[in-house]
């Protein structure tokens, strides 16, 4: 039975990495899959290997797979740095009206501060903040650039 | 007897024409704009330079504004002052119709200009010119700093009695002024006269400012601002300069409006990945949950009789308009096109609702029915929203940006005004980039 399940999961982890691979040969020029960022360009670091940043689709606040797997990094990080606080400032791209976009971008933030908090971190050590499109950090108007508009960054406080 | 014949259908012709008064047509696009002879000002010589008063370029300047004003409605045809016939004292004693009707006018303001105890008095007359008759005629006495809003309340009252509708002249738009490369924007919360004249701000740029929107009586304004990193709704009052929170929620607060009545501010707040709409009562302070839903409820805007809100939620997977009465019960949703909708904002005749609209990549300013039907989208561009009614219903000012290069580059964000027929799309002169216009009611109501 666990030999089973193991076998399973051997089999999934290859196979996810032939979808991955697959996917990363044929978009790597763009690095955006499914309409989400993947590229690191714009990424910064909280420490050696904790990105600061998740990125989402148009219109959606849902992590993806990647996203969780940063989310798990800063978790913990901030489990290791006990009296660090962080906000996590929640963005949007320039396609969409501005009210919307202020509340898309909070709740972007808070899909990222609820998955942290899953893994243990105090909601009190997380403020949030919304800048909807006010704050792109690529100013071109291009799909790339509002991929990585789409985005929850997570910031030091302390 | 076939001459006699000619001579009475000639007679009945011109008889007709005679009696009718110059009507101008607003409620379809206007093609053919009528052609009207703004005569200069005849100024009282005697008048020249007491109290230290150019009058003879006063005269020029208001005869001026008026003209851009007529000029800019895209309904009339302001004709060039060098054909004109007679001489400015004459003409507004009595004009000398068949001349002016020989350039084609169809309709001759003229006026006069003075100033006696240091007061300015302004006096106009409106002549339709097949008519060969005086429409209308009034006098203004006013201090002379007032000279820009004197010719925008006679263009007022000119545009009243052509078109039988309520100007929009003598009013201000407030806005957000842009400064700075699109990734560190600088924004300030600014006021201007509908011409863009007389600009002023009324926040330095430290701090983020967004959405800024007039009460009715256009002395207040409710905006969202970055005070402190902490996103809420302000009030100002713009004649003292007082600031003061008024979503003091924990959360965001955004989206203001005010009700009708003045004495509420409608608003979102944002609290946990879910922003509903609230009320606050000026007065009282107390507030009121509007709605409850998982989804994104906001940009609400109440229905000029305070009994309806429009807004936009995405309770239906994207961004729709939705009605309900102003306590929040019956909610309805209006929009089923194709794309998706926001910025719902109920004209002030009550009759219609303007939207902004994306689609396939493209956004649209619009207008449909309080139920939804008889959409019409006006323009589209690359990026636009946020429309703002003028006074009367016939006018939208909105804001549209265009497309930015690798670093920025090209990117601008600018004030644009239509007709709601469609026609007469026009760029509104602003000192700097701007966005979020709100449109004020009459100043001289």
């Amino acid at each position: 039975m666990t030999l089973n399940t193991n076998l399973k999961n051997i089999f999934l982890v290859i196979f996810t990495t032939l979808i991955l691979s697959a996917c990363s040969t044929a978009k790597k020029s763009a690095d955006i899959e499914g309409d989400v960022y993947t590229g690191k360009e714009t990424v910064e670091y909280l420490a050696a290997g904790v990105p600061d940043r998740v990125f989402f689709a148009t219109n959606k606040s849902s992590l993806t797979t990647a996203s969780r797997a940063t989310l798990r990094k800063q978790a913990t990080f901030l489990r290791k740095n006990k009296n660090l606080n962080v906000t996590i400032e929640g963005h949007a791209d320039e396609r969409g009206t501005r009210e919307y976009n202020l509340a898309l971008g909070e709740r972007r933030a808070n899909a990222a501060k609820d998955y942290l908090m899953t893994y243990g971190i105090s909601g009190k050590r997380i403020s949030v903040i919304s800048y909807g499109k006010e704050k792109p950090v690529n100013p071109k108007s291009s799909p790339l650039a509002w991929s990585q508009n789409r985005r929850s960054v997570t910031v030091k406080v302390n | 007897m076939k001459k006699l014949l000619f001579i009475f259908i000639f007679n009945f012709v011109f008889l007709g024409k005679a009696l009718a008064l110059i009507e101008v047509d607003i409620t379809r696009g206007n093609l053919d704009p009528l052609p009207i002879a703004v005569s200069p000002l005849h100024v009282d010589i005697k008048s020249e330079n007491s109290a230290g008063i150019k009058i003879k370029e006063l005269g020029d300047n208001i005869s001026e504004i008026i003209e851009n004003n007529f000029r800019n409605t895209g309904l009339f045809n302001p004709l060039k002052k060098d054909a004109f016939v007679q001489k400015p004292d004459i003409a507004h004693l009595k004009p000398r119709f068949e001349d002016w009707r020989l350039i084609k006018a169809q309709a001759l303001v003229t006026g006069k200009l003075l100033i006696k105890d240091q007061k300015l008095k302004v006096e106009f007359r409106l002549w339709d010119l097949a008519a060969a008759q005086e429409m209308t005629a009034l006098a203004f006495t006013t201090t002379p700093s007032n000279w820009r809003r004197v010719a925008h309340i006679i263009s007022d009252k000119i545009y009243e009695r052509l078109t039988g509708e309520e100007g929009y002249f003598d009013t201000r738009i407030i806005y957000v002024a842009e400064s700075g490369p699109k990734n560190l924007r600088i924004k300030k919360l600014a006021i201007m006269d509908q011409d863009g004249f007389n600009t002023k701000y009324l926040t330095l740029g430290n701090e983020l400012v967004l959405t800024p929107r007039f009460n009715p009586t256009n002395q207040m304004v409710t905006y969202m601002s970055y005070f402190r990193n902490m996103p809420r709704v302000y009030l100002l009052d713009i004649e003292t300069g007082t600031q003061e929170v008024v979503g003091n929620f924990p959360g965001m607060t955004f989206a203001p409006r005010f009700s009708p009545d003045g004495k509420k501010i409608i608003m979102s707040f944002a609290k946990d990945g879910n922003s509903d709409i609230f009320t606050m009562d000026l007065e009282t302070r107390v507030v009121e949950r509007i709605t409850e839903h998982s989804s994104i409820d906001t940009s609400p805007s109440f229905s000029p009789d305070g009994k309806y809100i429009a807004f936009n939620s995405d309770r239906s997977g994207l961004q729709q308009i939705y009605v309900m009465r102003s306590d929040g019960s019956g909610v309805k949703r209006i929009t089923f096109g194709k794309g998706i909708y926001g910025t719902p904002v109920w004209s002030p005749r009550g009759d219609l609702i303007a939207f902004t609209k994306m689609h396939k990549g493209k956004f649209y300013i619009g207008v449909m029915r309080v139920d939804g039907t008889g959409e019409r989208l006006l323009t589209e561009n690359y990026y636009q929203e946020a429309p703002s009614w003028s006074p009367n219903g016939r006018v939208l000012v909105f804001y549209r940006e265009t497309k930015a290069g690798e670093k920025g580059e090209g990117f601008t964000a600018k004030l644009w005004s239509i007709d709601i027929t469609g026609y007469n799309e026009r760029k509104l002169s602003t000192k700097t980039d701007a966005s979020d216009p709100s449109w004020s009611s009459l100043l001289s109501k």
